[in-house]
């Protein structure tokens, strides 16, 4: 037997899952196979716990094509200069010495009737149970001018990594007095609060660097997460540097011209310097291929994260449709536990509990200004439901909004630990 | 970490006397306070010593007094809008710990809900707010943990589970910054403090909202899970 070593790295469990060029599926295999496609906060987190907590009844293979996760959550403080970019990368090592199967690969198929899936490397890999947490792609056309081909004239930044250096390269190198756009998204979206804690991190680091700049956001939204807070924030911190447009003034009638470097917003053009554009979201292609979507997005039962459209293929996080959570790192970690614990119960007869939820969102303001919104969730028939909920409030005190901002210090050290081990 | 013991009997009443039916004799908390003096002063020429002074505690955001160095729990606290009022006073004297769980305040607490309420008086006639005393405003509702809650025995491999909601933010490995560390906290102290987070005596919205929806059982499968993580 051969093991492709370009394919797999990690420890003892990967020699179990033998592959080789040739499509070879393991024959007369025993063990329950579980393949988690995407290494992010929900498959890594469903990888990890599957495979920790049945001690070895289970193969859990995750396919996931970077070598190191770059979190999207924290990119915009690194944006502002408050983290490395180093701070935001975790290997997967934790995840292959805790028993996972880490291939690194891109997923580019499901054959539901065979239950495999198929490698852009060429190998196929049998499943039992199939998990799907692969993020957000983007919706062609969402806005006029830009497709992926302008992603370096003007980045999304909104998948980690490579895309959130580029941004921040460029704001580093704005003329003084110059201007950086953003196009806002539409709901839904990942990380609802998101575009805004980058819109203050962007002003963080323009008020110290390039205090002339300015900042226009074309927003195709009348309101957005937050945004009694982010407002507050914005007059206090940064007074006439931000010119956020909503709905009600044409924000989303807006197109892009990359080459040009311009944006025009209800009719006006302006030319600017940096533009991010962050375009309407769907859920990540390969849940589309496998034929789990409706829509832009995968339906699933809120008991379990199970896909509406095969009960042996599970959604989570941003690519699923779930009900009532935002769209967020904290999200899908939460679905992943309990899929995980689903999952572990029906390949081996394991206790399953019922599924319950939270979420909780951390943004920084400032310098120590941060503030938060969270909530708890039940799973009902139809959805996964909200039952309770919380918002930092305007006004609190500069020891509280440091304290929030230590609290998402922390945990981000607690997800990520949850995550990669 | 320091670790407490106490009967469940003296647990029980943690958070129930707070409601304030036991009426307090201020001479009597006079003597009381003698147990307090060691470290606290009161009136005029008060200064923070070991302990922060107590003029003016009703009404008092926990971890304002200027210039005093508070633990980081007792800090958190105040941030989160811990008032130091009749009901949560009478938490915290009873059993520090479990109110404020890192408290520098080395006390083992005072079971007599009589005491309590003696010291409590005594205490505030050195407050001017008269909006914070019990009689001028309504206080929090009395919440009587029932002593059967502490007798449920945890099932650890519910807890276990459960704990998903928890390792989130909390680490498994008991690192303590930014949020704090829940492992191998004892049982009964977790008991105490998560149904002082769901009758809202603990303040942090996230806390009080994770544990407000916390069966009484779910709350002792949590506690006999984290006691004894690795």
């Amino acid at each position: 037997m051969k093991l492709n070593r370009r394919v797999f790295i990690g420890t003892g469990a990967a020699a179990s899952a033998v592959l080789s060029a040739q499509n070879v599926i393991a024959a007369g295999h025993a063990k329950p196979r579980v393949v988690v496609v995407g290494g992010g906060a929900g498959g890594a987190t469903a990888a990890r716990y599957i495979a920790k907590d049945s001690k070895g009844e289970i193969d859990v293979t995750l396919i996931e094509p970077t070598r190191m996760y770059y979190t999207c959550f924290f990119s915009n403080l690194y944006l502002g200069g408050f983290k490395d970019i180093d701070d935001l990368g975790h290997s997967y090592g934790g995840l292959a010495a805790g028993g996972v199967n880490v291939v690194h690969d891109w997923a580019i198929g499901v054959d539901r009737a065979a239950k495999t899936v198929s490698l852009a490397g060429g190998a196929s890999v049998p499943y039992d149970k199939l998990i799907l947490s692969p993020g957000i792609d983007f919706v062609d056309g969402a806005v006029d001018g830009w497709d992926l081909s302008a992603q370096n004239a003007m980045p999304h930044a909104y998948k980690g990594g490579s895309q959130t250096e580029l941004l921040k390269a460029q704001i580093a190198a704005m003329p003084a007095g110059g201007t950086f756009a953003m196009v806002a998204p539409p709901n839904p979206y990942r990380c609802p609060p998101g575009p805004y804690e980058r819109v203050s991190m962007v002003a963080h680091y323009l008020k110290a660097n390039n205090p002339t700049a300015k900042i226009i956001v074309a927003d195709p939204k009348a309101k957005f997460s937050k945004q009694a807070l982010f407002q507050e924030g914005w007059a206090e911190h940064y007074e006439g540097m931000i010119d956020w447009i909503g709905e009600d003034f044409g924000g989303g009638n807006v197109s892009v011209d990359p080459s040009a470097m311009t944006v025009t917003i209800d009719g006006e053009e302006t030319k600017v310097d940096v533009c991010n554009v962050i375009p309407a979201m769907k859920a990540g292609r390969i849940a589309e291929l496998a034929g789990v979507t409706e829509g832009n997005w995968a339906p699933v039962n809120a008991a379990d994260m199970s896909s509406k459209a095969d009960a042996d293929i599970y959604v989570l996080g941003d690519a699923s449709q779930q009900g009532d959570m935002p769209k967020s790192g904290f999200s899908a970690n939460s679905q992943a536990k309990v899929c995980a614990n689903a999952v572990r119960g029906a390949l081996t007869g394991s206790k399953v509990f019922p599924a319950r939820f939270s979420n909780t969102c951390w943004s920084l303001i400032d310098t120590n200004d941060g503030v938060k919104v969270g909530a708890t969730y039940e799973a009902t028939t139809e959805k996964i439901a909200k039952v309770d909920g919380f918002i930092s409030e305007t006004g609190e005190s500069a020891d509280l909004r440091k304290a929030t901002y230590e609290e998402s210090e922390g945990w981000y050290a607690g997800i990520t630990s949850d995550m990669f081990g | 970490m320091a670790l407490r013991f106490l009967t469940p009997l003296s647990f029980a009443c943690i958070l129930g006397a707070g409601g304030g039916a036991a009426q307090g004799d201020a001479d009597a908390g006079q003597k009381v306070f003698r147990k307090c003096a060691v470290c606290h002063q009161l009136g005029a020429d008060a200064k923070n010593r070991v302990g922060p002074h107590l003029n003016g505690i009703f009404g008092r955001a926990a971890a304002s007094s200027p210039d005093f160095k508070y633990s980081k729990s007792m800090r958190r606290a105040g941030n989160d809008g811990l008032i130091w009022t009749q009901n949560t006073l009478d938490a915290y004297i009873e059993n520090p710990k479990a109110l404020i769980s890192k408290t520098r305040m080395n006390f083992p607490g005072l079971g007599d809900a009589q005491d309590r309420a003696d010291l409590l008086a005594f205490l505030r006639s050195y407050s001017d707010n008269p909006a914070d005393i019990p009689e001028a405003e309504p206080t929090a509702q009395a919440h009587m943990l029932d002593p059967a809650i502490l007798k449920i025995e945890g099932d650890p491999e519910y807890g276990a589970y459960l704990a998903g909601d928890c390792t989130t933010c909390h680490q498994r490995n008991g690192a303590d910054e930014g949020i704090p560390s829940i492992t191998n906290w004892p049982a009964e102290d977790f008991v105490v403090a998560m149904h002082a987070y769901k009758n809202k005596l603990r303040p942090h919205p996230v806390m009080q909202m994770m544990a407000g929806r916390l069966a009484d059982e779910e709350i002792a499968a949590l506690a006999a899970y984290f006691k004894d993580l690795e």
